[in-house]
């Protein structure tokens, strides 16, 4: 089976100087999908991430990017299509917003053409759709950690790719900054972007997703809509943790609701 | 290729940014202005004293005598004072940028060191002369900053712990150094120990022009790494999904500063402190994010020539310039760590 989507991974083996972390792992990103990845520590989700956007080459397999092995095309060309917002990024001392949103222009740039129109356009769009053109003065330093996370998505949008894959992008922030920034996601998706998220949170994952890839082991254990892949049965396997699962009274996906020690016994 | 274009807010309010560049472009001007005037006052000074106009009269034509003192005695002494000490301070931008950290200077990690431990291996056990000299520094620069790499390569190679291996390294070869001038004969070990003071006094024009050759191949190297440089700064993966390549970079980013250090460490002796300072120097003149590399090169080239004037002119008694930014270093160390102190408690 030859899958048409421009992303994806062709049973791939990933890992670490001796660890394998997954074996003839294979998945497809359906192309403007809002897909989520979720799954319990260690379960290879990031490691498959990092393979998507280069990082990580596989021992075996291939990641393919429209039609052409990932390790076969040049760097700059991959990253003309393909943007990351890693999990752990450094912010340079006294760099401002405008300076670390415009070095995602760098794909875009050689040695001899440094900042062109179409950079400077870029580096404002990018600023708007997440909000942080009034800072772009700013020192990073003196940003909050939710500003700090817009602004490099921000450096992720400027780069103008089709396809961007987020690292655990919430995980610092505080419910609000969470849901702010899903919602930001979820704005980006709708304006044509495939998006693949490593997500912690399973009532995120199955609200914003379209597309969910549940991971254990290394391997892909359920995929398909949220509605059709989060049960019950499916968060015990795969987490270890005994659940109810409702229909989320507004969006009406589904909504896991964990029992704890003090409400399994009474069941 | 259709990117990901993003609809503009309208009306959204649009401040333009403060243009960090201009900054950075006044300090560069004004370091440029400080290095030329230091160049030409330099050039006056000596025991046959000339006025700045003199020194440029006797540049521009020949004044007899007054242009063989200035373009055959000071001229090679000062050159290599500015041209050696931006090459230190490149190096040392070039280390610090790639290890994220203001100590990990080519100096601190051990590869003047080993330049040093060649030398001596070269006087007192082959005792060969001055192109001897100039090998050994090189080659054993370069290899110890193999050695270093390797021992901290794991999986790729980050920042701390090469500075760590490469203070371990030191070290090891501070202990090497004092061994081999230990079993020396005194005179050799004289000789030896003067070079490893750091001197520039001794240049000139046939030992600076080959050095100066090899830095002008290497500035376009450096110059055309500069981008990814810049990229490496946001961390590795950020780097890598902008399309750097993060290990190749870093390895020519290594090869680049250790070239510079040993060419400039061949010639003239470990000259310490330049590559520690300058670059953080220049930050600071230049408001920038992250290392300036042409600001660090003027930076390196101002402080390492008013150092060398200070040792030849001011001083009672004429040092060599690597004691001088020895004391320099030491000094700056100190305040760096007082700082530290200050913001943290």
């Amino acid at each position: 089976m030859v899958s048409q989507d421009r992303l994806r991974a062709d049973r791939v083996t990933l890992g670490y100087e001796r660890k394998t972390v997954s074996t003839d792992l294979s998945l497809a990103v359906p192309d403007g999908s809002f897909t989520v990845v979720v799954g319990p520590n260690a379960c290879g989700k990031s490691t498959l991430l990092r393979s998507l956007a280069r990082l990580l080459r596989p021992a075996a397999g291939e990641v393919v990017l429209d039609g052409t092995s990932i390790h076969r095309m040049p760097t700059k060309e991959v990253a003309r299509r393909v943007g990351l917002l890693p999990q752990t990024a450094l912010a340079p001392e006294g760099i401002t917003v405008g300076e670390l949103v415009a070095r995602g222009r760098y794909p875009h740039q050689n040695l001899f053409r440094q900042q062109s129109d179409a950079d400077r356009r870029a580096v404002a769009d990018a600023m708007d759709a997440t909000r942080v053109t009034d800072l772009a003065a700013v020192p990073v330093d003196e940003l909050s950690g939710g500003q700090r996370q817009r602004v490099w998505v921000a450096m992720a949008l400027a780069q103008e790719t089709g396809i961007l894959l987020l690292d655990e992008p919430t995980t610092f922030l505080d419910i609000a900054h969470q849901i702010e920034l899903m919602d930001l996601f979820a704005r980006l998706h709708a304006q044509g972007a495939t998006l693949v998220a490593v997500l912690h949170d399973l009532n995120h994952a199955a609200r914003y997703a379209t597309h969910l890839v549940v991971m254990k082991d290394g391997a892909v254990v359920a995929r398909g809509r949220p509605a059709e892949v989060v049960t019950a049965e499916l968060v015990e396997e795969v987490f270890g943790l005994p659940c109810l699962v409702i229909p989320d009274p507004l969006a009406g996906t589904p909504l896991v609701i964990p029992r704890g020690s003090a409400h399994t016994a009474a069941d | 290729m259709t990117g990901v274009r993003v609809a503009t807010t309208p009306g959204a309010a649009r401040r333009p940014p403060a243009d960090p560049r201009r900054r950075s472009r006044v300090a560069v001007a004004g370091l440029a202005v400080a290095a030329v005037l230091l160049a030409l006052v330099a050039l006056g000074l000596g025991d046959y004293p000339l006025g700045v106009v003199d020194v440029v009269r006797a540049l521009v034509s020949d004044q007899g005598f007054a242009t063989t003192i200035v373009t055959e005695w000071r001229l090679p002494r000062v050159l290599v004072a500015l041209a050696f000490g931006a090459a230190l301070a490149v190096s040392g931008a070039l280390f610090q940028s790639l290890t994220r950290n203001p100590l990990g200077s080519p100096d601190v990690i051990g590869f003047s060191t080993g330049s040093y431990t060649g030398v001596l291996v070269v006087t007192t056990v082959l005792g060969t002369g001055t192109l001897g000299v100039s090998a050994g520094a090189l080659v054993a620069g370069l290899l110890t900053a193999l050695v270093v790499y390797l021992l901290a390569y794991r999986d790729g190679v980050q920042g701390f712990r090469l500075i760590v291996v490469g203070i371990g390294v030191t070290g090891m070869l501070h202990g090497v150094n004092v061994w081999l001038l230990l079993r020396a004969k005194t005179e050799v070990a004289l000789a030896a120990s003067i070079w490893g003071a750091g001197s520039i006094s001794l240049v000139g024009w046939s030992q600076a022009l080959p050095a100066f050759a090899v830095l002008v191949v290497l500035t376009p190297l450096v110059w055309a790494l500069r981008g990814p440089l810049r990229q490496l700064e946001l961390g590795d993966d950020a780097a890598g999904s902008h399309g750097v390549r993060v290990e190749a970079s870093r390895l020519a980013v290594v090869v680049l500063g250790v070239a510079l250090i040993a060419t400039v460490t061949a010639t003239a002796g470990p000259i310490a402190f330049v590559a520690l300072a300058a670059p953080q120097i220049a930050r600071r003149l230049a408001g920038s994010a992250g290392l300036p590399l042409v600001a660090s090169a003027l930076t390196g080239a101002v402080v390492l020539l008013a150092a060398d004037v200070l040792a030849q002119h001011v001083l009672p008694t004429a040092l060599p310039v690597g004691v001088v930014t020895v004391v320099l270093g030491g000094a700056y160390l100190l305040a760096l760590i007082v700082q530290e102190a200050r913001r943290r408690w």
